[in-house]
């Protein structure tokens, strides 16, 4: 990749996509190749709000380059519990590591990171911002399940505060994609992702009812609505039934619809959709260690 | 009426700017671009809402002892994209031209989204890229396109 850093989704041309979903398949296909890949390399994991699964899918990534992790812990024990900036943090770790992985729950954080240091840095989530390695995995289980040809992609859930919708959008403009995003009103995609999507010239429609789409679908990607976007508990209640797939649901969509979540899950994925040959969320999240493993390869 | 006539309205001025064809109501705004709030002592006369043949009702604001740099005149470009800008010296207009927009501000508009990094305890200004009908933040992508002037952050 030409890049230093990896901030959003709209710095991945197609190109630079298919190099590391490329690389990501080889791999896959034998990890023992690139076992010392990265001998002594260190990749500096700072969780600034706790994400188990993304943290250790960068940790394994590392590890089975042969590379090592160093984690900055958790934030209530660290400086930054006692005010130091984003910045002073990261102008400090930078002298520990070779890379730095960034999850922060401010939005821009990792952009403002990459203002003040050398080392790559990637974003491994801002806020309501974006997720592009979540996009780039993503992607390879798309392209696995379903191509990148005359796609027809159907993006559920909270798309106002999901990063991981934010990025899949911009990376899926690089495509022939036709995009629908499936959501209560309170919740639609938020104006500057909607812009960029203009720009890019994608085709994009936006409902408010699955039903409306789910034949033409043939990828599914469903995300949580979260509780605390809801000021009443029952106005949550009704909008989170509203947007749950079952097993009987997708009995009228294409038999080869692939059905994809960031996970975690709470009740968006009946666990009866588990059993069925749509339910690739597993698979997806197992993606995670190679197309990371091909990424920090590719950028250290 | 014309619009020479109408800026006499207003006290001419020996030495500084004249900020004309301001969209009405705007003038306030762009005294807060401008960190003017008379508490410095400027001298400055401003008319609001007075005829103009070409906006229908415009402000103007007259600055005495003080010539506008290109960042303010940029700045005022985003609230104020029809205004000219008059360098006077000795009672005599010696530069006239219009705004331009630049492409990006910085330090002038505060985002308004509250959990945006840039609004936080950090050592940057903020950014913002200015777009065809609107401006967006560099950090966190947020666009705004209406009521900028109630983003402005310059005291
Ligand atoms: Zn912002």
């Amino acid at each position: 990749m030409r890049h230093d850093h990896l901030i959003s989704a709209k710095q991945l041309s197609r190109g630079d996509i298919e190099a590391v979903l490329d690389r990501a398949a080889e791999i896959a296909d034998d990890p023992g190749a690139v076992a010392d890949a990265r001998d002594g390399a260190l990749l500096g994991l700072c969780f600034f709000e706790p994400s188990t699964r993304t943290k250790m899918s960068f940790d394994t990534a590392m590890k089975r380059l042969g590379g090592d992790t160093i984690d900055m812990g958790s934030v209530d024990s660290s400086s930054v519990k006692k005010g130091e900036s984003l910045a002073d943090t990261a102008r400090v770790i930078e002298g520990y590591v070779d890379a730095m992985v960034l999850r922060h729950p401010s939005e821009g954080s990792a952009k403002l990171a990459s203002e003040f240091v050398d080392v790559p840095i990637i974003n491994a989530g801002d806020g309501a911002g974006q997720h592009p390695t979540q996009t780039l995995l993503d992607l390879y289980t798309i392209r696995e399940n379903a191509g990148f040809d005359d796609l027809t992609v159907g993006i559920m859930g909270d798309l106002k505060y999901g990063r991981t919708v934010h990025s899949l959008a911009h990376a899926l403009t690089n495509f022939d994609a036709s995009q629908h995003f499936i959501s209560p009103e309170s919740l639609r995609l938020p104006r500057s992702v909607r812009y960029d999507l203009h720009e890019a010239g994608a085709q994009v429609r936006e409902h408010t009812e699955i039903e409306d789409v789910l034949e033409t679908l043939d990828v599914l990607y469903v995300t949580r609505i979260q509780r605390e976007r809801f000021p009443d508990e029952n106005e949550y209640r009704q909008v989170a039934g509203e947007y749950r797939i079952d097993a009987e649901l997708l009995e009228r969509a294409k038999e080869d619809l692939t059905v994809m979540h960031p996970l975690p899950r709470v009740d968006e994925i009946a666990p009866d959709v588990d059993e069925t040959t749509h339910a690739t969320y597993f698979e997806q999240a197992h993606n995670g260690v190679p197309v990371r493993m091909a990424l920090l390869d590719e950028m250290l | 009426m014309t619009d020479t006539d109408t800026e006499l309205r207003v006290s001419k001025i020996e030495n500084g700017t004249v900020i004309d064809h301001i969209a009405g109501g705007q003038a306030l705004n762009v005294l807060a671009i401008l960190g003017i709030d008379g508490a410095s002592g400027e001298e400055v006369s401003v008319g609001m809402n007075v005829p103009s043949d070409r906006l229908g009702r415009k402000d103007i604001v007259k600055v005495e002892g003080r010539e506008l740099s290109q960042n303010e005149v940029d700045v005022l470009s985003l609230i104020a994209p029809a205004a000219t800008i008059n360098i006077v010296r000795d009672f005599d207009v010696v530069e006239k031209h219009r705004v331009s927009r630049p492409t990006e501000v910085s330090g002038v508009l505060s985002c308004p989204n509250a959990n945006c990094i840039s609004t936080g305890d950090e050592p940057v200004e903020s950014r913002f890229e200015v777009l065809d009908d609107g401006v967006r933040c560099a950090y966190c992508d947020t666009i705004i396109r209406e009521s900028l002037a109630a983003h402005i952050s310059v005291a």
